[in-house]
């Protein structure tokens, strides 16, 4: 897969020409933007697609093993970390809230359903994205720059059978188990600071947790998380499989800001696609 | 001649405004060693790149035995670049895989072999390019020439009919560079394969090569023999090998065969008529066996002692010294007759059993193991007339040769 790199040469050098130069020139600096956009996302695309093609070949068991450790079980204290206090924030704040109206007892209900429908979905992926994404496109960049990616074709091997299918299916697997962990660990939390520290009724906790949450819920979070998975892997993985093709540096520094891209990228689509997921799980 | 294994018709390659290939034409022969020679950036490793199909020609076609390869179904492509392999100038070990895992990838990944197999097959790889003791390392706990031979013992593994090497010496030592080299000869007689080498090894890479390819200004200015290329007159000659054998002297202390005969030129100028001079010829013998023995880079280290110490000798009393062929040295004695020549050879022969011999021995012995080895030195004399011509002189040098010396290896030594 070729990305073109000239196609707008063209246009660019006629925009900063003529009488009408500026102009033009906004324009022209907005439809590259545009059009660099869409070109990005549909190789992104079919770079995705490649790679899904190749995820049930021979041998790829093992490799996606591998990267469910690196991606999922080498995360879990992290997330086991964040979630812990962000269940104890949320209770603790829910219960200051809740309290004005004598609505305590809905502290269980709050924190699990913001946990299971939102923040465990978003802040996992957001959490994997800084732990485990900037690795994966630090590490394919470096793997382009220092040409083992071109060994790979040389060896006749795939580079996006042998490096990127098994990191897209491990990101899938591990986000929604990472998300569980992230959301009970997360009621934990909200049980300490509501019911431990601020001498909510336990029973009143749990009961309205269980009388509140649907699997449709879990169902709903879980899907939101999958997507996240395909987005996070795809982008980190993109960026760093590209990084020889970014126009605004070359080598180490490349490296770099492909990873930051990565990053940064990725969390904004995070955000984005939880607004479209959720507004169609609605 | 026979249809070249891979042909370029016109291939031009642009980068942007620049030209880096200009409509060039070359041939590649099946089961010779090819070398392309230029200068940095010249576009010698993008050569290579579009042979094995990294990178596409902008115009022009690239014949894989005779066929286009831009023509060909996908899986006859996929089945000629199958015959091909690659060392890269960066060897593009993967950093988080051991040497082992490096050198085993290709079997694993591309093959449907058992492991036990696999495991025969690398660990035979790995001892043949002396990496045993490196198997459980990390690329980047290897030196630079350990990192080299693992890149080496990757691109073999699969028996390739065709390998490519891009720069395989580069940031070597001398010693590890005619290391190197004399490892791709010796697999290339070995398994017979096509080898394709970039590099700026000159002249030391000409001792391997059967035929040179010269890219310069974005063209091929010269396909040819190393002995076809001695006769070539071209810019290319002054900007490139004349540099590039000038630094080499700076190396190895030994002219070039080219710099030799422009040597013995200017002295044939100064000579009278029916003035004499003398040709020592020098060898070290069963240089495969060795090889085998001790290594590549002991019989190189042993190699180099050698020439320096015969250029060092000789220089001092007027005589040159070039490197003919991997294992054979050759010295002119502009002034000398036969019997002032052998007098000179009988105070070389006493210096050298007296204080080079036990330094040579200790260079090649080092890596030696189990089994004693002797290794005979060989040095031969002949006169010439200013009339008669020098490469007969030389063959005549040879034939006279007789052992002067023996290098002792014992185990432990």
């Amino acid at each position: 897969m070729v990305l073109t790199a000239n196609s707008r040469q063209g246009s660019e050098s006629d925009a900063t020409k003529g009488p009408f130069a500026l102009i033009r020139q906004p324009f022209a600096f907005l439809g590259r933007t545009v059009i660099g956009w869409v070109d990005n996302l549909g190789a992104a695309t079919i770079f995705l697609y490649l790679a899904l093609l190749e995820i049930f070949r021979h041998k790829q068991l093992s490799k996606t093993v591998q990267q469910i450790y690196y991606i999922g079980a080498r995360s879990i204290t992290i997330i086991m970390l964040v979630s812990l206090f962000t269940g104890m924030v949320l209770g603790l704040q829910s219960y200051h809230a809740l309290v004005k109206f004598g609505a305590q007892g809905a502290v269980g209900s709050l924190v699990s359903l913001s946990l299971i429908m939102e923040l465990g979905p978003v802040l996992t992926a957001i959490m994997i994205t800084a732990r485990a994404g900037s690795a994966i496109a630090a590490e394919i960049g470096i793997q382009r720059i220092s040409e083992q990616i071109d060994a790979l074709h040389t060896m006749r091997i795939n580079p996006l059978r042998y490096l990127i299918s098994p990191k897209i299916a491990a990101a899938v697997i591990s986000f929604p188990l990472l998300t569980a962990v992230f959301d009970l660990i997360g009621i934990i939390g909200g049980y300490i600071s509501g019911v431990l520290l601020l001498g909510l009724n336990a029973g009143v906790y749990l009961h309205s947790i269980q009388t509140y949450v649907e699997l449709r819920d879990v169902t709903n979070g879980f899907i939101k998380v999958i997507v996240f998975a395909v987005i996070v892997s795809t982008v980190c993985c993109y960026q760093g499989y590209f990084a020889h093709m970014r126009k605004d540096s070359h080598g180490a520094q490349a490296v770099g800001l492909a990873t930051t891209s990565a990053v940064v990228l990725s969390c904004v689509l995070i955000l984005v696609s939880d607004y479209v997921v959720t507004s169609l799980l609605i | 001649m026979d249809t070249p294994l891979i042909e370029f018709k016109d291939v031009t390659k642009r980068f942007g405004p620049r030209t880096v290939l200009d409509r060039v034409n070359l041939q590649i022969y099946e089961g010779q060693v090819t070398t392309i020679i230029g200068l940095s950036g010249a576009g010698k490793s993008l050569l290579l790149k579009q042979i094995i199909g990294l990178i596409k020609p902008d115009e022009g076609a690239i014949l894989f035995r005779g066929q286009p390869i831009a023509g060909m179904q996908k899986s006859e492509i996929a089945a000629s670049f199958a015959q091909m392999s690659y060392m890269f100038q960066g060897n593009a070990l993967f950093d988080s895989l051991t040497v082992y895992d490096n050198i085993a990838l290709p079997l694993r990944e591309t093959t449907h072999l058992q492991k036990a197999e696999i495991d025969r097959q690398v660990m035979a790889r790995m001892e043949q390019t002396e990496l045993t003791e490196a198997a459980h390392r990390y690329p980047s706990e290897l030196s630079g020439g350990m990192q080299k031979r693992a890149a080496l013992a990757r691109a073999l593994i699969t028996d390739p009919q065709i390998v490519l090497f891009d720069e395989p010496t580069s940031g070597q030592d001398p010693v590890r560079k005619n290391a190197i080299l004399s490892m791709i000869a010796q697999y290339q007689r070995k398994f017979n394969f096509t080898a394709i080498l970039v590099s700026h090894e000159i002249p030391d890479v000409y001792f391997i090569s059967n035929r040179i390819l010269a890219l310069y200004n974005g063209r091929i200015v010269f396909q040819g023999t190393p002995e076809e290329l001695e006769s070539f007159e071209h810019p290319f000659k002054d900007e490139v090998i004349n540099s590039m054998e000038a630094l080499q002297k700076e190396l190895t202390g030994l002219y070039s065969k080219r710099q030799f005969k422009i040597l013995n030129h200017a002295q044939l100028k100064r000579r009278a008529v029916g003035d004499s001079y003398c040709i020592v010829f020098f060898s070290l013998q069963e240089l495969n066996t060795v090889i085998t023995q001790v290594g590549h880079d002991a019989t190189q280290e042993a190699l180099r002692d050698l020439g320096l110490y015969i250029n060092k000798h000789f220089d001092a009393i007027g005589g040159f010294s070039t490197r003919r062929n991997t294992n054979e040295f050759i010295t002119m004695l502009p002034y000398a007759n036969m019997n002032e020549a052998e007098n000179i050879m009988n105070k070389f022969v006493q210096d050298f059993h007296g204080q080079v011999i036990r330094s040579i021995q200790v260079g090649a012995c080092k890596l030696a193991g189990g089994e004693s080895l002797e290794l005979p030195i060989l040095a031969g004399i002949a006169q010439g007339q200013s009339s008669s011509d020098i490469d007969s002189v030389i063959a005549l040098a040879k034939l006279q040769q007789k052992v002067i010396g023996r290098l002792h290896c014992t185990a432990g030594e």
